[in-house]
């Protein structure tokens, strides 16, 4: 076994302890239920356990997160037990339907989360000094892939792990959707049905569980990719050695993981029934399921909101020389905007969570109407946050489109201090416009106009983006490689999105359209527009300085081509079916509507995206070992990245540079934007000689 | 020059093309009420503004992408154009006024969509895990179907027993959630005589898709005659607690849950169970008899009969008499 490849060491691993994992699960289960059920909760998390801790042995030995997640197995259980005892002691019935009681799934879960920190060893150089222990600034990573399964400090590393984990908290979101776009393919419900059964649940709440996930998993996912982002590149596009606090940014990273964790354990404790919005009075009715989701939520904030201060501090202290506010990438502005929302709005979604929580575990009435609570406070605090997070989501993603443009264009940034100031302007007018998700909830009618003010505004920085970018394209000289094709679908897309949001700004139509498949569709036209289609462009073009290798054109040419119209015909057909009258969050819906024959269209679309989305992971994974050699500056870009070799160096820029020049200067004879220290004499030399020869 | 007179041509043709072929597809329900009126106007209007759009970003985009694509063995960069001052402050005051203009015609059709007529009859609406019921305090009568008069106005006060749930007509149009511990109002004027339904449209739980009602609009005439025939009926079910128990069980929606033909559903079928042997959740098993019934509608969570562990019973609160005349009924189910 020493001999396989680790990759298939792990998957045997996973297989076994797997295997082992729903054993136990149903042996546990089977003794304190009596009958054996082979869909019981504990066999299903015993499962996902087993093979996740197993997966991770095998790949990298116990180490890193192997460790992180043993540590968490043993923390939520030592939790577990200690609430189990306190109520044996206060005479409160002590085990429940899933094994432990909801307050010591909720205790032990923290504890476990914790506990993975101090496993994966995030927590080690801290607790060195407040040992009064030194440690050595910048640890040396081991060789090879092993380094990507524990802690780092290199933004390069962390921004992989956060890419990587993205991608995986995708896919299983994403099948999550396959399995409910299947039974949605066709009205009546074909398998998930009253008498279907997995952990505790049947089929129609199956279905508002996955459905739940889904969405929660995309969003997780979305915020761990614009991390991965902002970590790897931002570094890099201001000369910097790494970020700021290379350790806060370790542990942003791998809070995340337990998080995940919690999240899909909620699928195992009886799932939930609320969607990612988990509106009161129903979330305090709902399975333990809902805890799980709600802590899951709470702690993946933390990721949020310290790696937007480590972004804001490392923007703010560690520019290169002559980097003024102006002379940044774009990209850096759009992560400064990014960041301001996300270090002071995502309290607001652990708050609001936070309440119902404990209304749960300790009986207080926030939204309870019959303990004198108000259900829709709820909404106001929820989206309080939740509306910025979505300009969270698409802020990086516009950033790169208006990245990348220039570089593939031969062209400037057509009005970049405009396209700046619009980034901060969405991100200010985004904090004001909450209500909106709210026009028909018995919020006071009247507040619901200013509010349609408000959310109609967004439109006017947005607009400068999209003028922008067609003033970039105009007169350009326009190659359309991968990353570019998923740019320019980005634009199109994220119009889609843009143009389909008036109508829900606005009251009297929104009273139509709210909660329908209109919303749907048009908010996974801004979420595939400003992020899905961005980060593919961003990974595309970035892989080669991670790697030194480039990614398959032909496969990415595949994958492009086979998701883009799939995807207009899932998010147009979305919303021609919610102007009919589909609602969202259905599993199942009348025959008589006629919906049908569009929904099959969706499956197979939905279908066609995942395969598409199938075939650049596999292009991913294989490039980075029989990709081309890609080398040098391969989109003869003007960025600093761009003019030291790939893979980058491990501390980047090994001699700093100075900016002397405007960024985005494309067409213009002889200008730069950086300089580099060593090449500055050289440079001056030769400038005197051509001055000499042109007088 | 003719650049931009191509595109600006382009524009105007794929403008056109777009808002006829959308209204050519017919995105919208039919029209049933008043209200729909200025809410399909406004929605006409964005319709064209986004057609406009849609054509204003596209044209340029793919004419970029043909007329000043790389031709090959092409090695120059592209014009060096930074920026252009006046458009962008056109483009960004141009779209400032057409967003409060639109702002503005979005307040004034919302004001036209709740135009109030004080002589509108009342309906008292009470949602619940997974029913609507309908409460007509003018006439005293209480129903599953609401039936409205056409070109009346109706007001709607409707309020939740359990959680958040929502008021839909796609061809109303008008949407309003229904909140426990408040009452929300709901005015709409039908104006086509017709069969519809109201559909659920707030996630309420596992059985929210199938949460709906049969609305009827119809003319004074037969809105006054079916009152009529609800109110002769109540009198006669009034009659004997069998047929109290009956209409009790319809009014409050137990039915949406419970079958009383032995088909099987996200409840216990009625039919042929009372005096049999229940299984219950924990193990036990239990005959069904009065005392069963009674608990199971004051305490539903008390016994749980097994495989019905998941879905919630809510809570309800009846006289010992109307238990009674429930369990009457119940009995008459075999």
């Amino acid at each position: 076994m020493k001999n396989m490849k680790p990759v298939w060491r792990g998957l045997l691993w996973l297989l076994i302890g797997g295997v082992v994992g729903y054993a136990l699960g149903l042996g546990l289960d089977a003794l304190v239920g009596g009958n054996p059920d082979f869909v019981a909760p504990l066999g299903g998390l015993f499962a996902l356990l087993g093979a996740a801790v197993s997966f991770f042995s095998g790949l990298v030995g116990y180490r890193g997160i192997t460790r992180g997640l043993v540590f968490q197995v043993i923390g939520t259980l030592v939790g577990g037990f200690l609430i189990t005892g306190i109520r044996a002691l206060m005479g409160l019935p002590t085990f429940g339907g899933f094994f432990f009681s909801e307050p010591a799934w909720v205790f032990g879960s923290l504890v476990g989360a914790l506990s993975f920190l101090a496993g994966v060893g995030a927590l080690t150089d801290w607790f060195k000094w407040a040992k009064g222990e030194e440690t050595s600034d910048h640890h040396s990573d081991p060789e090879g892939f092993v380094k990507y399964f524990g802690v780092s400090l290199d933004h390069k590393v962390i921004g992989i792990q956060y890419t990587i984990t993205s991608l995986v908290v995708l896919g299983v979101g994403g099948l999550f959707a396959m399995i409910f776009r299947t039974e949605l393919a066709s009205s009546q419900l074909q398998f998930l049905t009253t008498t279907f059964k997995a952990f505790d649940q049947n089929g129609l709440q199956f279905y508002n569980t996955l459905m739940s996930l889904h969405g929660m998993l995309m969003i997780v996912s979305i915020l761990l990719g614009i991390a991965g982002m902002m970590n790897y590149l931002v570094p890099l596009l201001i000369g910097a050695d790494d970020m700021a606090f290379p350790r806060l940014n370790a542990f942003s990273f791998w809070i995340a993981v337990p998080a995940a964790v919690l999240l899909l354990s909620a699928l195992f404790l009886g799932g939930f029934d609320t969607g990612w919005t988990g509106y009161p009075p129903l979330s305090t009715r709902s399975p333990v399921g809902i805890q799980m989701f709600f802590l899951g939520v709470f702690i993946a904030g933390w990721s949020s909101i310290l790696g937007a201060l480590n972004l804001l501090v490392t923007v703010v202290r560690m520019r290169a020389k002559g980097m003024t506010a102006f002379r940044m990438p774009i990209f850096v502005w759009a992560a400064i905007a990014t960041s301001i929302i996300s270090l002071t709005a995502t309290q607001l979604i652990g708050l609001s969570f936070q309440m119902v929580m404990f209304q749960r575990l300790f009986g207080l009435g926030f939204f309870d109407a019959a303990r004198g609570g108000n259900p829709v406070l709820f909404q106001h605090l929820f989206w309080f946050y939740s509306h910025p997070a979505v300009y969270v989501f698409i802020l990086p993603g516009l950033g790169i489109i208006s990245e990348l443009l220039p570089p593939f264009v031969r062209k400037p940034l057509f009005g970049y201090k405009w396209i700046a100031m619009s980034s901060l302007g969405i991100a200010l007018v985004g904090f004001l416009v909450w209500a909106h998700h709210m026009f028909t909830s018995g919020m006071n009618e009247y507040l619901r106009v200013p509010f349609m003010y408000s959310t109609l505004l967004v439109a006017v920085p947005t607009g400068v983006k999209f003028f922008s970018w067609v003033g970039t394209l105009w007169k350009g000289k326009i190659t359309t490689p991968t990353p570019m094709l998923f740019v320019l679908g980005g634009i199109v897309v994220f119009l889609l999105g843009g143009l389909t949001g008036p109508p829900n700004a606005t009251v009297s139509t929104d009273l139509h359209l709210h909660d329908t498949y209109w919303v749907v569709g048009h908010f996974h036209d801004t979420m595939f527009g400003g992020y899905i289609f961005p980060f593919f462009a961003a990974l595309y073009y970035w892989f080669p300085k991670a790697t030194g290798r480039r990614m398959n054109e032909k496969l990415g040419k595949l994958h492009f081509w086979l998701m883009t119209p799939s995807f207009f015909v899932l998010t147009l057909g979305m919303m021609r079916i919610g102007l009919l009258g589909m609602r969202r969050r259905i599993a199942d819906y009348d025959p008589q509507l006629g919906f049908d024959g569009t929904h099959l269209i969706l499956t197979i679309a939905g279908y066609l995206i995942f395969i598409s989305v199938l075939i650049f992971l596999y292009n991913l994974f294989n490039s980075m070992k029989n990709g081309e050699k890609a080398e040098g500056n391969l989109w003869k870009s003007r960025s600093p990245e761009w003019l030291v070799p790939s893979p980058m160096p491990a501390h980047n820029y090994d001699q700093p540079f100075e900016v002397v020049g405007e960024p985005y200067d494309y067409g213009l004879a002889g200008s730069k934007y950086v300089q580099f220290a060593a090449s500055k004499e050289k440079d001056e030399s030769v400038a005197g000689k051509t001055k000499k020869a042109k007088s | 020059m003719k650049h931009f007179i191509i595109v600006a041509i382009l524009v105007a043709i794929l403008t056109v093309l777009t808002i006829f072929g959308l209204n050519e597809i017919g995105l919208m329900p039919e029209q049933a009420s008043m209200q729909a009126l200025p809410i399909d106007w406004m929605w006409d209007m964005q319709v064209n503004a986004m057609s406009f759009l849609f054509a204003l970003i596209i044209v340029p985009i793919v004419y970029s992408l043909v007329v000043f694509r790389r031709k090959k063995g092409d090695t120059s960069e592209g014009e060096h154009i930074e920026g252009n001052t006046p458009l962008e402050i056109t483009w960004t005051i141009l779209p400032l006024f057409a967003v409060l203009s639109f702002a503005y015609l979005g307040a004034f059709t919302l004001g036209e969509s709740r135009l109030v007529d004080p002589q509108a009859m009342e309906v008292n609406v009470t949602a619940q895990q997974f029913a609507f019921t309908f409460e007509y305090p003018e006439f005293r009568i209480i129903s599953e179907e609401l039936y409205l008069p056409v070109d009346k106005q109706v007001h709607l006060n409707m309020t939740s027993k359990d959680v958040i749930h929502s008021f839909w007509v796609p061809e109303f149009r008008v949407k309003q959630d229904i909140v426990p511990g408040r009452v929300t109002e709901y005015r709409i004027n039908p104006s086509e005589e017709g069969f519809f339904k109201v559909r659920c449209a707030e996630l309420c739980g596992a059985s929210h898709s199938y949460m709906l009602a049969n609305i009827k609009v119809v003319s004074k005439d037969e809105f006054d005659a079916w009152i009529g025939e609800r109110l002769a009926e109540a009198a006669i079910a009034a009659q004997t607690p069998e047929s109290r128990g009956e209409a009790l069980v319809v009014q409050n929606g137990c039915t949406a849950c419970h079958s009383i033909d032995g088909s099987p559903g996200i409840a216990p079928t009625w039919f042929a169970l009372y005096g049999e042997q229940v299984e219950l959740a924990d193990g036990t098993t239990l005959t069904a008899d009065d005392e069963y019934y009674k608990e199971s509608i004051l305490d539903p969570q008390a016994k749980i009969a097994a495989g019905f562990e998941t879905v919630l019973m809510p809570q309800f609160q009846f006289t010992d008499e109307e238990i009674a005349d429930i369990i009457a009924y119940l009995k008459t189910l075999r």
